[in-house]
Order: structure tokens, then sequence, then C-alpha cells
């Protein structure tokens, strides 16, 4: 079982390697939203310090759906997904690997790269270090919550849009408590950690529902 | 392993497509499901395989232990489950770690099909026949009792069809099942023949207007 799981991470690992595909995308596309908003809000250091971690998060939750809308459709179109519903292993064990493997190629290079985008919105160091720390934790709620859409939207061409209407609201809790997180390390009456361990609670609980509930819309789908 | 289908019925899209067909298919038999487009031969291999509930009937598996029935077959068909951007033997190598019940070495597999020379080549390089062979390949790298196969000549070459017959026979003396929907001979001499068109329904008068029964290849 746990061999089953390990192939189809590594698979899908490979094929993020191979064909470039979404990670390198929404990375950019999450850099794209982050250089622009300078220009829409005008060059106030100190007001885009203050709104910077918000700023971050935002552009975070969008560019989590890039890519997100593949992340089974790809699999149902050249049978791959048939193929997986016939291993030993329980589906949603195998959901739980491509869902990592999403994250591995798509949330955590956003978190990482959380401090350098930061630079172009001013945060401090603590800013930084703050608002990558709870992206770290808080993209998984977002991945997992997103594919719970993916199974949903997997046989529907051009399933991008629907699955950003259905999951966009799913993911407010998610943003909510990662703003105030990184906030609550730039100052602020709530301690760091309060809001923080509410977010890893969020990514806890959205793993092991958005696993069951994406397994269970794949085999509705069928 | 013994397959047992009892009064199967099939429904897609509110239009009844066969009802009451059944039959059983003992270790080391084979299985030709006939009939013309549209038919029905794809929704009974999809029920078969566990993809399409029947809308009646049902299916028993005996002498699998506690497995259930799609963790004992495979299925190659129209859409073979392969990853074009992964070269053949890294398709297979990952069916084999995914399926477990591992047999040959996706290599020794392939050299079996004649594409031991395609192994390190991306499959989205390959033609749609040799693309064939490497889903085909899959039988050999992972040990299953059942074999589903969808139009298994589509795409082959006559050197290829008679390699696929003779890891049919193989496969049959071993012990194994094979049911495969076909419009051709599979050169299986033993094989049974079930055609779908008897267990069609009243619809069935829709044949005397050819237009219906190509929309209903579509539908299917």
């Amino acid at each position: 079982m746990g061999r089953a799981f390990l192939a189809v991470v590594a698979r899908d690992l490979r094929l993020a390697g191979r064909i470039g595909g979404s990670g390198a995308l929404s990375l950019v596309f999450f850099l794209m939203i982050v250089a622009l908003l300078p220009f829409g809000l005008g060059p106030d250091l100190n007001l885009l310090a203050r709104i910077g971690p918000g700023l971050l998060w935002i552009a975070a939750v969008l560019a989590t759906l890039i890519g997100l809308d593949r992340l089974f459709q790809a699999d149902e179109e050249d049978g791959s997904l048939d193929l997986l519903s016939g291993a030993p292993a329980p589906l949603e064990l195998l959901v739980l690997a491509k869902v990592t493997a999403h994250w591995l190629t798509t949330g955590l290079p956003l978190a990482m790269a959380t401090p350098l985008f930061g630079l172009l919105v001013a945060l401090s160091p603590t800013g930084m270090a703050a608002t990558s720390l709870t992206l770290l934790v808080g993209t998984p709620a977002l991945t997992f919550i997103g594919a719970v859409g993916a199974a949903l939207t997997a046989s529907i061409r051009r399933g991008g849009l629907i699955l950003a209407v259905v999951v966009l609201p799913l993911m407010v809790p998610t943003l909510i408590f990662g703003v105030s997180a990184a906030d609550a390390a730039l100052g602020g009456t709530v301690p760091f950690t309060t809001p923080l361990a509410i977010l890893g609670a969020l990514s806890l609980a959205a793993g092991v529902v958005g696993t069951v509930a994406a397994a269970a819309a794949l085999r509705s789908g069928e | 392993m013994r397959l047992i289908a009892e009064d199967l019925a099939c429904r897609r899209s509110g239009r009844r497509i066969f009802a009451g067909l059944s039959f059983t298919l003992e270790a080391g038999e084979a299985l030709t499901v006939t009939g013309r487009n549209g038919v029905g031969k794809s929704s009974l291999l999809a029920i078969l395989a566990g993809r399409l509930r029947p809308e009646a009937g049902r299916l028993i598996a005996e002498n699998v232990g506690e497995r259930t029935i799609p963790e004992c077959l495979h299925v190659v068909g129209h859409r073979d489950g392969l990853k074009g951007a992964l070269t053949a033997q890294e398709n297979l190598s990952f069916a084999r770690d995914l399926l477990g019940d591992a047999d040959l070495e996706p290599r020794a597999a392939l050299a079996r099909l004649g594409l031991a020379h395609a192994a390190g080549l991306p499959v989205a390089y390959l033609s749609a026949g040799q693309r064939r062979r490497v889903a085909l390949a899959r039988l050999l790298v992972c040990r299953r009792p059942l074999w589903l196969l969808d139009e298994p000549t589509a795409a082959l070459d006559v050197a290829s069809q008679d390699a696929l017959a003779g890891l049919m026979r193989a496969h049959l003396s071993d012990g194994g099942l094979v049911i495969a929907a076909t419009h051709q001979a599979l050169g299986l001499e033993s094989a049974r023949e079930l055609s779908v068109e008897a267990f069609r329904t009243s619809r069935a008068d829709l044949a005397a207007d050819p237009f219906q029964v190509d929309s209903s290849a579509e539908a299917v």
C-alpha cells in the first residue's frame, strides 16, 4: 500500500518536472499579481508594508488555483484514473498521494518564494518570515480544499472557472487566519501562535475531509 | 477464478441498452463480446470492470479470496492510461508498483510485444499501434486473472495481432480468463461468443433506422 502511495507521488513529481507544468506557472502568476499591486495602489511604502501580508496571501490563494483543474482531469482523460481505481490500495490513499505531489510542486514553492516577493511590497524581515511561515502552514489547506473542487469538475471540459467559483468561498477561513497570523507577528494584541495554531488545525482538517471528499467525488463521477 | 454474471441490465442516459444478460466464465475460458457499434459492448465491459453500476443483476467472482473484482482484472481499452511524457518503461514500472502482483520486468514485457527498442522513449513519441502494445504490456507486468480487452487489435499490425493471440493463449492455459469486445477474429479457437444484440430490449426495433443506430453509437 505504501508502495502504491510512493509510486503515485513519484510519478506525479516526475511528470511535473518533465512537463514543466503548473508549478512554475503558478509561481510566475504569483509574482505577477504581487508585482502589479504596487502599480495599482501607488508607491506608498508604509501602506504596502501594512497590507503586504494580506496581498501576498490573496495572491497565493489565486495562484493555487492555477493547475488545480488538471489535477484529476488529466488522469480522467487518458484513463489513468481507471488504473488507479483498479489498485489494491484505497482510492483515498492515492488521492492523498496526488494532492501531496501537487502541493510539493505548487504550494511549497509559493511559501519558499514569499520572502523574495515580500521585497516588492516592502515587507520587514519579520513580516517576510511570518508570511512565509503562515503560507507554509496554510497552503496545504488550500490545496486540499481545491482538490475537492478538482475532483468534482474532473469530467467537465473547461471546468477551471467552475472550480474557482466552487472552491474560493471555501478558502476564506484559511485566508482569514493566515493573514491574521501574519499581522499578529507584525504587532497587535493577539500572540502569533494563536492564529497560526488554528491555521495548522485548518490544514489538518482539510487534509482529512478533502481527501475523503475528493475520493468520493471521483467515485460518483464514474 | 470463476466469473458469474447474473441477469445484468444496463441503462445509460435514460435508455435501456441491454437486459437479462447472464454468463459464467470458468478459469481458462475466453469470451468474445460481439455486436455492431453502439450495441453496448463497451458498457458491458465497464460494468464488468466495476466502473459502471448495472441497473439490475449482479457479478460474482469465485476463488479470488478477499479481493474485489476490480483488483482481479486488467483493462485495456481506448483510453490507455499511459502518460505521454513518461517513457514506456516508466509507465510500466508505475503500473507494476501501483497494482502489485508483479510478474515480468517492464523491459521483458516490452520485449514480448516486440517493443524492447522503444523502452526508453516517451510514449508521446510512439505511434498508435506502439502505444497500444505498451498498454498491452501492462497485462504482463502484473499478474491478474481476468483480462478485459476492448478492441484489443485496434491499430495493431498483423505480427502484433499474432503476438497478442499468443499472449492470450498462454494466459488461458495458465488458468486465466479473457473477455474481449471485438469485431475481428482474435485467433482464439476455444473462445465462446456472446452477442450483446441478443439481449437488447424492445428498443431494438430502432435498428430499422440507421441514423438512430449511429447516434446510439456516439452515446456509448
